[in-house]
């Protein structure tokens, strides 16, 4: 072995190494933020929310690259084809919605239980396994891509399976990161004191983590395969996440507008009890045509239908509250992602839900662009929204709670980014809604749905201008988080006004 | 502060109860509905039929009296030219299923409707009429899934499928996954599909 190129080699990785490390300096240096002012549960919280932004990127930029493909698809085609980027596109978006609850989680727990976080340390450590693994992961799906078609492909490089591609290794990874946040959570509780908050919480995590380990198994026949599948994946986005942002919303909305305890639990026990009770049975309307018996096509569309009634009551919920307390806060950028949230949640898994679930309509929409139509509204209203909104209530109190308003230096920032963002993905959804109606006639009600069929739908003008417009308003939505991230490291720099304190009502 | 009580339906420890009720009796529903459905599409029965399905003719009509689209299950009609047993059909099959999950074609194609969209839906891709006869079908599919840009069958779309580096062994394991697919009752879905049986 040659050792002076050895030598050469650990010089510049010693060189490489004292770069980025001034690198890093020089951005503390810049965003002067001041982490005393946060307790260790929120330090532990803000690692949590950076990867989450971090992926929230990736999941856009990956976007981008499967929206060009659609228009060009001879673009990076073997390279970075159009399944690879799809797959990153959306495991990006489950990930770091999944970092940014636990960011949540963690933030308001000291809080909300009146105590310390009892593991702490394990938390810490839990934090970069999972950031490790997710970074192996995604360098696997983008190196390796693919595998011959045996059981070591499903365990070590992507088990094929939408939404929860991660190999079956990182599966287990990440129920053990999940139990070790279900065990401080509990223990934190259970040490301090539990409320209705809690409690709704506790159970939730049960549920959340306990459907995980449905989707964890290989199966021969497709029909049993997705029937499981869909109980991860329904339960959780249209369930327990669901419940999980009731929580996290009850929570911000006490602590942002001082609403009383009393009134948000007793609405938090309605929104849950309407949540489960439309959406467990609701996951029928997956069993229409994967093989299933028929009384899904009656239970799965009744209780379905039902799934936007608890969302109209989280508008209402919302909205009242702050309408009640005159909008009167410390967080503005905050206090409208969280009204954003409610009626993107409303109107994106609501509306655009409804609007398919019926089996009768279903039979022609299933399977197109009507599906990715919801599909980035829903995720978008429902669970970036709300995400974001803890983003600014985590940075006003890393700069030392100082005021956030409409009227701050540089507003701008946040008042365009949110414009972009929510404008973006609106336009997304309109455009995809269009490529969608129009393959449900072209492709399903004229063509029968043969390949031919297809690609007469495909390669239709009113869908590919579908597809440029779909681009563009990528593009938008792009723009607006690129401005999102450089406000969230900016906002407050420089401001000296406090944040009011407001007292939450007896 | 001078509070009068609270009617019942309006009590946080109403709904609390309320809400337990409502979950455990909704979960408790699924759980019953989930024995039924497993029992009710396991390989071998009425709706899911055994592996061994890939001898036989299968055809996809709509019924008068059931007003939908049903498979229909006929006569012998070799795969590769092979009568396979249970459980060789079975090992063929998996191959192709593990196949479909290991190369990703999920994040493309939809199967069963489930998926991507930037591909045609393989639920019924068995029986479709792109691959133009019964005669050269096998062949044509086992070819165009090792080599598919040299095969390449783009529907004047552009979008061509990458090679995947699917061997003959899997390519055959996924066109008798597919065939198997192709038979399985998914309640009348796909709408109106004439199949390559079907006569001009």
């Amino acid at each position: 072995m040659n050792t002076s190129g050895l030598n050469g080699v650990m010089q510049n990785a010693t060189a490489l190494g004292e770069k980025s490390r001034a690198c890093l300096n020089t951005f503390k240096a810049w965003v002067q933020l001041d982490s005393s002012n946060l307790s260790p549960g929120q330090q532990l919280s803000v690692k949590y929310f950076i990867v989450a932004v971090i992926l929230f990127f990736a999941q856009i930029l990956f976007g981008m690259l499967a929206a060009t493909q659609f228009i060009f698809p001879g673009f990076l085609y073997e390279i970075l084809d159009f399944s690879v980027n799809r797959m990153i596109h959306i495991n990006a978006m489950i990930v770091w919605m999944l970092y940014g609850f636990i960011g949540c989680v963690y933030w308001f727990l000291e809080d909300e239980s009146g105590t310390d976080i009892v593991g702490l340390k394990l938390g810490n450590l839990a934090f970069w396994v999972l950031t490790g693994a997710v970074t192996v992961v995604v360098l696997v799906y983008l190196l390796v891509q693919i595998g011959p078609g045996k059981d070591s492909s499903l365990w070590l490089i992507n088990e094929g399976r939408e939404y929860i591609e991660a190999p079956r290794w990182a599966d287990i990874g990440i129920v053990v990161v999940m139990l070790i946040f279900f065990y401080n959570v509990v223990a934190t509780f259970s040490k301090g004191k539990w409320s209705g908050i809690a409690g709704v919480l506790t159970l939730d995590l049960v549920a959340l983590a306990g459907l995980y380990v449905a989707g964890m198994f290989y199966m021969t026949n497709i029909t049993h395969e997705q029937y499981w599948w869909w109980w991860v994946i329904h339960l959780w986005v249209e369930a327990t996440w669901e419940v999980l942002v009731g929580v996290i919303m009850a929570w911000s909305l006490m602590k942002l507008l001082g609403v009383r305890r009393k009134i948000i639990q007793t609405w938090l026990y309605i929104e849950v009890a309407l949540m489960f009770g439309s959406g467990i049975l609701g996951l029928g309307h997956h069993y229409f045509w994967i093989g299933t018996p028929e009384y899904w096509l009656t239970i799965g569309g009744f209780f379905s239908a039902l799934e936007p009634i608890p969302l109209v009551a989280m508008v209402v919920h919302a909205v009242y509250d702050s309408g009640a307390h005159a909008f009167k806060n410390g967080n503005h950028p905050a206090l409208a992602w969280i009204i954003a949230q409610a009626f993107g949640n409303f109107f994106g898994a609501g509306v655009w839900g409804f609007m398919h679930t019926l089996p009768q309509i279903n039979m022609f929409t299933h399977g197109t662009q009507w599906s990715a139509s919801h599909g980035h509204l829903a995720f978008f209203g429902a669970y970036a929204t709300i995400n974001i909104a803890f983003f600014y209530l985590a940075i006003q109190h890393w700069r030392g709670d100082v005021w956030m308003g409409g009227n701050s230096q540089n507003a701008w920032r946040w008042k365009w980014a949110l414009g972009l963002l929510n404008g973006g993905v609106v336009g997304m959804t309109i455009a995809l809604l269009i490529a969608g109606y129009e393959q449900s006639f072209i492709e399903r009600a004229v063509e029968g749905s043969t390949w031919g069929g297809y690609f007469a739908a495909q390669n239709h003008p009113s869908f590919q201008s579908a597809m440029n417009w779909r681009w563009f308003f990528g593009l938008i939505t792009f723009a607006g988080l690129i401005l999102l991230i450089w406000d969230l490291l900016t906002i407050g720099k420089g401001e000296t006004r406090k944040a009011p304190i407001i007292p939450v009502e007896e | 502060m001078n509070e009068t009580p609270l009617p019942l339906w309006a009590s946080e420890s109403f709904w609390k109860k309320t809400a337990i009720w409502v979950t455990a009796g909704s979960f408790l529903i699924l759980v019953v509905l989930t024995f039924d459905s497993l029992s009710q599409t396991s390989a071998g029965g009425k709706r899911v039929p055994a592996y061994s399905v890939i001898n036989k003719k299968i055809d996809y009509q709509y019924k008068e009296e059931l007003h939908k689209f049903m498979p229909v299950i006929g006569e012998t009609e070799l795969l590769f030219g092979k009568e396979y047993t249970e459980e060789e059909a079975r090992q063929l099959v998996d191959l192709g299923k593990k196949t479909t999950q290991a190369k990703n074609c999920m994040n493309c194609h939809t199967l069963l409707g489930n998926g991507a969209y930037y591909a045609p839906d393989l639920t019924k891709a068995w029986l479709d009429k792109g691959w133009i006869s019964k005669d050269v079908r096998e062949d044509m599919m086992v070819k165009f899934l090792m080599d598919p840009e040299k095969n390449a069958r783009t529907f004047g779309s552009n979008r061509k499928m990458p090679n995947l580096k699917i061997t003959e062994q899997e390519a055959k394991g996924v066109v008798a996954f597919l065939k198997w697919m192709s038979s399985i009752d998914t309640n009348g879905f796909p709408y109106n599909f004439k199949t390559i049986n079907a006569e001009e």
